[in-house]
């Protein structure tokens, strides 16, 4: 059983006692433990329970790379799923449970999957759940998710939150070990910028537990030195909790900050995003050590070796009494010595290898430790932990020599050095023969923008197993880093030192024989439960690939990204291949290296932050009487006001017949407002409307159509020229910031050499307008200015003073009634708006929204750009001919509407329409059918809906639409079929049905 | 102009650094050749300073002229001056091709204060907030979370923060969010 050692434990503190819970169980930690050397201090070996085959699982790593230990941590709002105990640290009340199990984690009735194993290959949904088809729908998805999955999705809001933050630098430094720590202080001593970021609480990476000396004296003292000599430089930041997350172009990178995960619920951020922008990134990253794969090499107990002597070195946790140690190289060796330290039993040491002449064998030779050379394990025996261990020789097929009792098996297949950042941007890898693993190429770097390299790999990251190489490498790569940022850096390199290794035997596969029956128990990928048996299936059915390979496997897809499997797996497909390693290659390494939270990616938009959302200076006046709020590109408008006990459709009538009998307000701030000029302004807007915008006299206003280039129609609104050489142009609410864009784009790339200056004025002004028979006794009593018919006619406006603002009232109507459009200083729209509210009251004034707005625009047969076009219509399908002007030698659009399918007689023309039975609106987007059918069974349809309301006005269901001939065919009664299957029927009619000779806006 | 307000009205905040309204500030909008040798008069009478180079902002008695474009500056006046210093650079540069224009109201203005002001800023904007890259004198076109602002630098401790007016409450709410208590990364400090 795993247990807490009476002494030793490097990283906690024993006078610290802290409590948690682990499926509901109270236990206690020390302060400085991970969730999972507090769980394994607690005899906690089974954690969880496998994807597929929901075999029991223990924890195997102590670092990042755990596949296995995946908590749900935190209740309700603060709930995660999927954390790894390994990199989860302790704190007062941390609530944790195991996932992946049903009903419990002891008894767990999926494991009957695991009996079944025959019936579950690789490959195994796409060749099952094909038939029937309806059968995937209704039963088997519906299983599968029940069965599969890890952590549970959270139920409650996020109550953390998190934020960004934008860092340059020089050179940023990944990895506080000791080639992170010497690279950062070369880096730092020359004068260039450094950021030292280190995933963990503390510096000085494995080099503390695996006895390395520094400068004669052990790692911690150089280390402890190193840190106080960076502090005192002001140009480098120290962050630890802070992983480098990704790599990507030209010198930007992600840092992972956890800010409070280590002391639970807090007040600020949880996680910080930190986006950083570098000229040089120095991965000092590490190495993971690979599992052996051997039968039963995922009961609980079996670990990586290197992990194993952590928890004794730092956490004084032991895993069992006795462990049997298996190892391709010498490094395992140094976790038996570690055990026998400690006064545990190691039975065996298990080494495929024959000769062994290294010091750290001899080592444990000399403490009288036995060791079984040209030896495997057959496989591990025992099922919520390990019992024993079959002793085999390697070479053959997993005959038993000898069963060895023991509590925990320490592998270790070697190191592969974290690549992960070196690779993201495009960093190539060469296989090491020697050493069995993919080391960066220092030749083939991640180029910047420049060209150059931007990455440089150092550490056992880039290889290097030995300290002296490490420390040599990393000075030399703190210097080419000051130096390739424009420093000059100078430093001493660390001697160091560690003991003669014998080399590493690559082994794949153990014993090499294995007999089908072993490889299907042995795990390549704990996390998907992916086994020997299923790469070597998918190599049989020809997956060549190792990017299909992993697809059909699902091996390295799960959250650890097979940070443990990827380098067997493509070893066990290499060979099945008959292939070389290098041959068969890796896959692609992508952001994050590690998980990262999403709350850390949304950042601060959330809540009021989500979205920003554009408010008119009426906005809060708006949202205090009644607004129904509707999105209008990124504003809010009023929809309607709705009074008190009013349904939405009764206040948009009520809206509308007060505004036709007596006076209504709009605000019309959203609208934009464009200033353009310049002495050629005129010429140019002639080119951007496709009417005669030069020909407007200074005071008046013309309405005007906005074509792109390909024909279509795509912004309108009214112009009015300020003065000879300036316009104002009025755009849609949605087109201020487009419009404006698309004139400064022609302005800079096709007609540079023309004076012309544009500015968006769109927030300078609130523009109210004032609507009904009544609108001209409002103004006049708020008095300034004449705005009688004779001093401001229809289509002009004039500058002057209203109420005591300054104010410029347009004459301008999209409601058919008189009516002032009045723009007066954003900062006394609200003042504007009460005075004219004040005014009305004797005049029966009301505010109106959106809807109303909309309808009585209908009755007027005016278009609305996103209603009567939707980026397929031109103006002349709208029987907009009067507005394109025949005299311009051009305007965009102009040729586009030329081609042949533009004056094709059969292109859809906006009509009227008139419901039969006056109560039945059109649906909106309702087509309109002929009563044929097409070839395919589809009704054929003539036409289609664009606007469709009911007219309070007219007391009729009205409607404006595109129909095939329309103009042509008045008075012709066509059918809207409905999706219930009513049909609607409606007589076509001329688009204006209120007021066709303009009397009542003129007036 | 009494009933004039701006877009937050008076709003302000105090966490980790001081969020305040500026309340109303005059501002220019000038558009022309940033070389001529008129236009750089016109700008000195009006607000008494030489047209800044590209990034800066510099600051007289009577305003501020900052950088946007290679062919517009930002000026700052009192709020109450704005029209005449229109009226008066139109004046100055008649016969040029220039655009001269009020947009006073439609931007809101916020000043920063406290020693993570840099850190704050830093939280949203993709510049480079360092004191080798960012000084008093340099202008930032730059953006503030999800929205475009420009901002610089009063002195070591202060900063000033202009956005649209529509988005004036956003912005604020972005900065009490950023300045909460306790928050600061002290990446700057």
């Amino acid at each position: 059983m795993s247990t807490r050692l009476q002494t030793g434990g490097r990283l906690i503190d024993r006078t610290k006692q802290i409590e948690f819970t682990f499926n509901g169980k109270r236990l206690n930690g020390f302060k400085g433990d991970t969730l999972a050397s507090a769980l394994l201090a607690n005899d906690q070996m089974m954690v969880g329970r496998s994807f597929k085959y929901h075999r029991p699982r223990g924890i195997i790593a102590a670092g990042p790379e755990e596949p296995n230990a995946l908590m749900g941590t935190g209740v309700d709002g603060h709930f995660e799923p999927n954390q790894r105990a390994t990199t989860t640290e302790l704190f007062q009340g941390l609530t944790s449970q195991s996932q992946n199990h049903w009903p419990s984690l002891e008894f767990d009735v999926g494991a009957i999957n695991s009996k079944l194993s025959r019936f579950f290959p690789a490959g195994f949904y796409y060749k099952t759940f094909m038939a029937p088809r309806a059968a995937w729908k209704h039963v088997f998805e519906p299983i599968v998710r029940m069965s599969a999955g890890l952590g549970k999705a959270p139920t409650h809001k996020d109550e953390d939150t998190y934020e960004y933050f934008y860092a340059h630098v020089d050179i940023m430094v990944v990895g506080g070990g000791i080639a992170g720590l010497a690279a950062a202080l070369t880096a730092g001593q020359s004068g260039a910028s450094v950021l030292l970021m280190e995933q963990g609480v503390t510096f000085g990476g494995r080099a503390l537990t695996d006895g390395v000396e520094i400068d004669g004296k052990p790692a911690a003292a150089w280390v402890k030195k190193t840190l106080a000599a960076l502090k005192k430089l002001p140009n480098v930041q120290i962050r630890n909790r802070m992983m480098g997350a990704g790599v990507y172009d030209h010198g930007y990178a992600l840092g992972y900050e956890r800010i409070t995960d280590h002391m639970g619920p807090s007040t600020g951020p949880r996680h910080r995003l930190w986006r950083i922008r570098t000229k040089r990134i120095v991965t000092a990253t590490g190495a993971i050590e690979r599992p052996l794969s051997f039968a039963g090499n995922d009961v609980p107990g079996v670990m990586l070796a290197g992990a194993l002597r952590d928890y004794i070195a730092d956490y004084g946790v032991s895993v069992g009494d006795r462990t049997v140690v298996v190892t391709n190289n010498d490094d395992g060796y140094r976790t038996a010595i570690a055990l026998h330290e400690a006064g545990l039993n190691v039975p065996c040491i298990i080494d495929p290898r024959g000769d062994l002449d290294g010091e750290l064998p001899a080592r444990a030779i000399a403490l009288g430790i036995r060791i079984e050379n040209k030896s495997a394990i057959g496989k591990v025996k025992g099922g919520k932990r390990v019992e024993a261990v079959t002793l085999c020789a390697q070479a053959g097929e997993g005959g038993t020599l000898e069963e060895i009792k023991c509590d925990a098996v320490a592998m270790s297949g070697g190191w592969s050095p974290v690549v992960h950042l070196w690779s993201h941007c495009g960093g190539k890898l060469n296989w090491d023969f020697d050493q069995a693993m993919f080391r960066p190429d220092p030749s083939r770097p991640p180029l910047g923008a420049d060209g150059t390299g931007f990455v440089i790999a150092t550490g056992t990251a880039n290889g290097h197993l030995d300290s002296a190489s490490v420390m040599k490498g990393a000075v030399t790569a703190g210097k080419l880093a000051a130096k390739e940022t424009g420093h000059k850096a100078t430093g001493i390199t660390p001697k160091a030192s560690d003991e003669k290794a014998s080399p590493i035997a690559a082994v794949w596969s153990m014993p090499q024989g294995a007999i089908y029956a072993l490889k299907s128990k042995t795990f390549l990928d704990y996390q998907n439960d992916v086994k020997v048996s299923d790469v070597r299936l998918a190599a049989q059915e020809g997956f060549e690939s190792v990017e299909h390979t992993k697809r059909y496997t699902t091996l390295g897809m799960a959250t650890d990204q097979g940070k443990l499997s990827n380098i067997n797996g493509l070893a066990v497909l290499a060979d099945s291949l008959n292939k070389e390693i290098p041959q068969v290659g890796t896959t692609t390494f992508r952001p994050p290296y590690h998980p990262i939270s999403f709350g850390a990616i949304v950042g601060d938009a959330r809540g009021e932050l989500f979205k920003p959302i554009r408010k008119s200076p009426i906005h809060q006046w708006i949202d205090d009487n009644g607004g129904d709020w509707e999105p209008v590109a990124d504003w809010r408008r009023p929809y309607c006001y709705k009074q008190q006990g009013e349904t939405t459709e009764q206040a948009v009538t009520r809206e509308i017949l007060n505004t036709r009998v007596n006076c209504g307000l709009l605000d019309a701030s959203t609208l934009g407002k464009i200033i353009v000029k310049g002495p050629d302004a005129a010429k140019f807007l002639d080119m951007m409307y496709t009417n005669m915008m030069s020909t407007l006299k200074v005071g008046h206003c013309r309405y005007g159509l906005m074509c792109t280039e390909n024909g279509f129609l795509s912004d309108d609104g009214v112009v009015a020229r300020l003065s000879d050489d300036t316009f104002l142009c009025h755009t849609t609410s949605g087109g201020s910031d487009r419009i404006h864009a698309w004139m400064e784009e022609w302005l800079q790339t096709e007609w540079w050499d023309w004076k012309v200056y544009t500015a968006n004025l769109t927030e300078q002004y609130a523009q109210i307008a004032v609507v009904g028979p009544n609108a001209r006794k409002v103004l006049e009593k708020l008095g300034g200015m004449d705005v009688s018919a004779e001093a401001l006619p229809f289509m002009r406006f004039k500058d002057g003073m209203l109420g005591g603002i300054k104010a410029r009232p347009f004459r301008i109507s999209f409601s058919g009634e008189l009516s002032y459009e009045i723009a007066v200083p954003a900062s006394q729209g609200q003042a504007f708006w009460d005075m004219c509210m004040e005014a009305g009251k004797e005049f029966g004034i009301q505010p109106y929204g959106t809807e109303c707005l909309h309808v009585m625009r209908a009755e007027k047969g005016f278009i609305m750009i996103g209603d009567e076009t939707d980026g397929t219509v031109i103006p002349q399908d709208l029987g907009l001919n009067w507005a394109i002007s025949k005299k311009k030698e051009d305007f965009l659009g102009k040729r586009a509407q030329l081609r042949p399918h533009m004056v094709d007689p059969k292109r859809w023309k906006l009509v009227g329409l008139k419901s039969v039975v006056p109560t039945e609106v059109i649906p909106d987007g309702a087509y309109a059918t002929d009563g044929t059918t097409r070839q395919n069974g589809v009704k054929h349809m003539i036409g289609r809906v664009t606007s469709t309301y009911f007219s309070p006005t007219l007391n009729h269901a009205i409607a404006m639409g595109l129909v095939e001939f329309g103009p042509d065919r008045m008075g012709e009664i066509i059918d809207f079929p409905t999706i219930d299957g009513d049909i609607i029927k409606a007589e076509i009619c001329d688009p204006v049905f209120l007021d066709k000779e303009g009397a009542r806006q003129n007036v | 102009m009494s009933n004039a307000v701006s877009a937050v009205q008076g709003a302000s905040f105090k966490g980790s650094i001081s969020v305040k309204d500026a309340g109303l500030q005059g501002m220019i909008t000038l558009r022309g050749d940033l070389g001529s040798d008129t236009l750089a008069k016109a700008v000195k009478a009006a607000v008494g300073v030489t047209v800044p180079g590209v990034g800066k902002i510099n600051t007289g008695k009577k305003g501020s002229a900052a950088w946007m474009s290679p062919d517009e500056l930002f000026l700052l006046v009192d709020y109450a001056t704005a029209d005449t210093v229109v009226a008066k650079l139109e004046k100055a540069i008649t016969g040029a091709h220039v655009l001269a224009v009020n947009v006073s109201d439609a931007r809101a203005v916020f000043n920063l204060e406290g020693v993570g002001i840099r850190d704050v800023l830093a939280k949203g904007s993709p510049a480079d907030m360092s004191t080798s890259a960012f000084a008093i004198g340099d202008l930032r076109r730059t953006r503030l979370g999800q929205l475009p602002v420009a901002f610089w630098l009063d002195s070591d401790t202060t900063a000033t923060v202009v956005c649209f007016r529509s988005v004036g409450e956003h912005v604020f709410n972005w900065l009490k969010a950023a300045a909460q208590k306790g928050t600061l990364p002290k990446y700057y400090i």
